[in-house]
């Protein structure tokens, strides 16, 4: 883990959202935690550099694209695990994927651009590890935001 | 909120060239502008129409949990009567601890739970307590509702990307 300084965990903390939509919007949102843009510019490359941030940019939800999300999971044999990780991982419609610690260890969640394709990823992914795909798609959403201090 | 709507063909183009992130230059919009040959107005015009019809959650920094510290990842997930389920729901998405809160399909035989809430924290301890604390004030609440649950903690992250849409049959 990097270690994060308080100008690192400022500038975290203050944008996780709300980035100025304007020509200049670093200088905007630089003045507030008394950075100058440049300041800022760097410190953000460095923190996505060194994958403190995953991005920096939109989160885009696809479902109001046309698209759809879908949660599944898998259990997977221990000594498979890398091989199906390294299968999983390889289709673009996995947006991310974690190792859980349960009997269902693979939990990754799908995003494609059309509902339909949803299904037929599940199979893909099925065919390719030979090993079954459970979906576990939202029947309702009761809450969604993620801003985690620093 | 208004139904999903299909991105038209400049949508498709801004989406595929800012779905790995902002160029982190000083005029980030017109250098995605120039890519795209409109004007940097355009760009920033349909970044806000897209906010506003909830297309994009939020712009700004993507922190990746575990490198800031949330090493105590858990999906907590609940059997709940189903007469029950919507109440429960709504009251664990309403709790700050509370990143994502969903109703999905029971996998019976395996798989019982029918109510998943994700809860962050710097060490394990930290997230069974939050949890603890969830069932005591649903079971004060909603009543002796919740059948059983567990939680299950994230070892390791194999992958974080984020959507990809990419050369599909749509493709412009």
């Amino acid at each position: 883990m990097t270690e994060l300084d308080t100008i690192d965990r400022a500038i975290i903390n203050a944008l996780q959202g709300d980035f100025p939509l304007c020509p200049a919007p670093f200088a905007a949102a630089a003045a507030p935690l008394g950075l100058s843009e440049g300041e800022l510019l760097e410190r953000l490359r460095a923190l996505r550099d060194a994958g403190t941030l995953s991005r920096f940019g939109p989160l885009y939800q696809i479902e109001r694209l046309g698209g759809a999300f879908c949660l599944a999971a898998m259990a997977v044999p221990e000594a498979d695990f890398e091989r199906v990780a390294g299968i999983v991982n390889g289709f673009a419609e996995v947006a991310h994927n974690y190792r859980r610690d349960h009997r269902l260890n693979m939990w990754f969640v799908l995003a494609t651009e059309t509902p339909a394709e949803i299904a037929a990823t599940c199979a893909a992914i099925e065919a390719a590890s030979g090993l079954p795909v459970l979906p576990f798609p939202k029947d309702r959403e009761y809450f969604v935001d993620l801003r985690l201090q620093a | 909120m208004n139904a999903p709507t299909a991105p038209d063909a400049f949508e498709r183009r801004l989406v595929r060239v800012t779905q790995e992130g902002l160029p982190l230059v000083p005029r980030p919009y017109a250098s995605i502008a120039a890519v795209l040959g409109v004007s940097e107005a355009q760009v920033i015009e349909r970044l806000q129409a897209m906010l506003e019809r909830g297309a994009i959650r939020r712009i700004g920094a993507v922190p990746n949990h575990y490198a800031i510290g949330y090493t105590a990842n858990g999906m907590s997930v609940w059997d709940i009567d189903d007469a029950a389920v919507d109440r429960v729901g709504e009251l664990l998405g309403r709790q700050a601890a509370v990143s994502h809160c969903y109703r999905r399909p029971r996998r019976l035989p395996d798989w019982p739970y029918n109510l998943f809430a994700m809860l962050h924290g710097r060490q394990r301890a930290e997230v069974d307590a939050q949890l603890a604390a969830l069932a005591a004030l649903v079971e004060r609440e909603c009543g002796a509702v919740v059948r059983a649950r567990d939680i299950l903690f994230s070892s390791r992250i194999l992958k974080k990307t984020g959507l990809r849409l990419g050369a599909g049959p749509r493709e412009t």
